[in-house]
């Protein structure tokens, strides 16, 4: 074995050394956070394999498990469901016909799809935020599936977040919960704009704030807050959630309250990302 | 060379559990700090220059994947290394309860700073609700790990060291 003669650095020049980098590397990489991504990148890209793998065998037990117990109930539920189907094909025919009825009364008014639907990506999500402070996940889905920055990401028919950062086989999603969330979003009934914000102080209630609510508009609780028009990523019209309560502003001036969201964040594990950005406004357009 | 490959795998398999299977166990909804336990335990065992290795590599880990800028967590995981190898005079053997104070200030130091840094900054004033509800939490549950993960990662020293002594 051979001997390197050991070169001795005192501790705690060691660590002022150390903190001169990391001061270093923050500036560096608030300054050029475009040119940092790289790094970034490549270090998700190591540990994205790992962690899929990982839970590929956590669901598989998981699967396991679930299989040996819940059989008996499975069975009785399935008798419960079959005649559940029964009544709801029925009202599913009766709706079928009343759709059709109000395609040819909105062609009579002429009026455009507002809420069309997008195309979709499937995803699984693969690992959380390691530490407590923020809800932020990664996907197993990236740039080879077509998905890239600020795409929207849904689970059942809700907003979940936001893709902040993509990779060639995973991505980064910042959820509308996250404390540093900001959605722009307005009432479906009467098309009132108002912000939609994270706050980790209300995740446990399972609520999130909703602010900048004009004074004389009509949000009632209970109404439905979707994506607005006028949000420069979010695509129209998904649904973000329910007003849970909404009250005056000590200024007087403005509305806020809270919002329930359509998505339970607790049991995320699949979601899908729509492959459609907003339209961007050309540059020229923005007159700062 | 071996010390250095033992504990890149070390703090790679730890990050993986805490991403994957920790976020599945969690209770009170937060999950431990692992890396946390490695940093201490080995600046407590090794002293201050492998403290602060071990802490630079882990936050780094942990920067790149996760954070937005890199170089917080970097410092705060480095900074807690050398606190811990400063407490090295003190390690003489597999003593449980320094390790578990340890590591309990430590988790303290870093949760606090995170929250001076991360939302103190953005004008989130209610210190007394992030310490109720992510906090003390986190210390309870790091602490209750560490016990465990503690025993692990001295004996993977232990068997290290005796093999550096066999080569020298």
């Amino acid at each position: 074995m051979r001997r390197r003669t050991k070169i001795t650095i005192n501790p705690k020049y060691l660590l002022i050394l150390c903190s001169i980098l990391c001061v270093g590397l923050i500036i560096i990489s608030y300054r050029y956070k475009e040119k940092v991504a790289p790094v970034k990148t490549l270090a998700e890209e190591i540990v994205a394999p790992m962690q899929k793998g990982i839970n590929h065998v956590g669901l598989w037990i998981a699967d396991k498990k679930e299989i040996f117990t819940s059989m008996q109930t499975l069975i009785g539920e399935n008798k419960k469901l079959k005649e559940e189907l029964d009544n709801i094909s029925y009202e599913n025919k009766i709706l079928k016909q009343e759709k059709y009825e109000l395609e040819d009364l909105r062609e009579l008014y002429e009026l455009d799809k507002k809420y069309a639907s997008y195309p979709k990506v499937a995803a699984r999500v693969i690992s959380k935020d390691s530490n407590n402070w923020y809800n932020q996940f990664c996907i197993d889905k990236g740039s080879k599936d077509g998905i890239s920055k600020n795409m929207n990401v849904l689970a059942g028919d809700g907003l979940v977040g936001i893709v902040t950062e993509v990779g060639s086989n995973w991505s980064k999603v910042r959820t509308i919960i996250d404390d540093q969330s900001n959605v722009s979003g307005m009432s479906l009934k009467s098309s009132d704009i108002c912000n939609v914000k994270g706050n980790l102080e209300l995740i446990d209630k399972g609520l999130i704030e909703i602010e900048l609510v004009d004074k004389a508009a009509d949000i009632k609780e209970g109404d439905e807050i979707v994506t607005s028009h006028i949000s420069d990523k979010f695509l129209q019209g998904i649904l973000i959630g329910y007003v849970k309560s909404i009250d005056v502003d000590a200024s007087n001036t403005t509305k806020s309250g809270y919002l329930t969201p359509a998505v339970s964040f607790d049991s995320l594990d699949t979601v899908l990302v729509i492959t459609e950005l907003k339209k961007e406004l050309p540059k020229e357009a923005i007159n700062y | 060379m071996k010390r250095v490959i033992t504990i890149l795998f070390t703090v790679l398999i730890c990050f993986l559990l805490q991403t994957t299977i920790f976020q599945a166990l969690a209770l009170a909804d937060v999950v431990p700090n692992l890396l946390l336990i490695v940093t201490v335990a080995f600046g407590y065992m090794r002293g201050e220059k492998e403290g602060i290795f071990v802490g630079l590599f882990c936050g780094l880990l942990i920067d790149c994947v996760f954070g937005d800028i890199i170089g917080i967590c970097s410092l705060i995981y480095m900074v807690v290394g050398y606190l811990n190898g400063l407490c090295n005079k003190l390690y003489y053997s597999e003593h449980i309860t320094v390790t578990v104070t340890l590591v309990a200030l430590s988790d303290l130091i870093y949760n606090f700073f995170y929250y001076i840094i991360e939302f103190l900054f953005r004008n989130r004033l209610n210190f007394f609700f992030y310490l109720r509800r992510i906090i003390i939490p986190e210390l309870v549950y790091t602490v209750l790990i560490s016990i465990l993960l503690y025993k692990l990662l001295h004996t993977i020293n232990n068997l290290l060291e005796q093999s550096e002594q066999k080569e020298a």
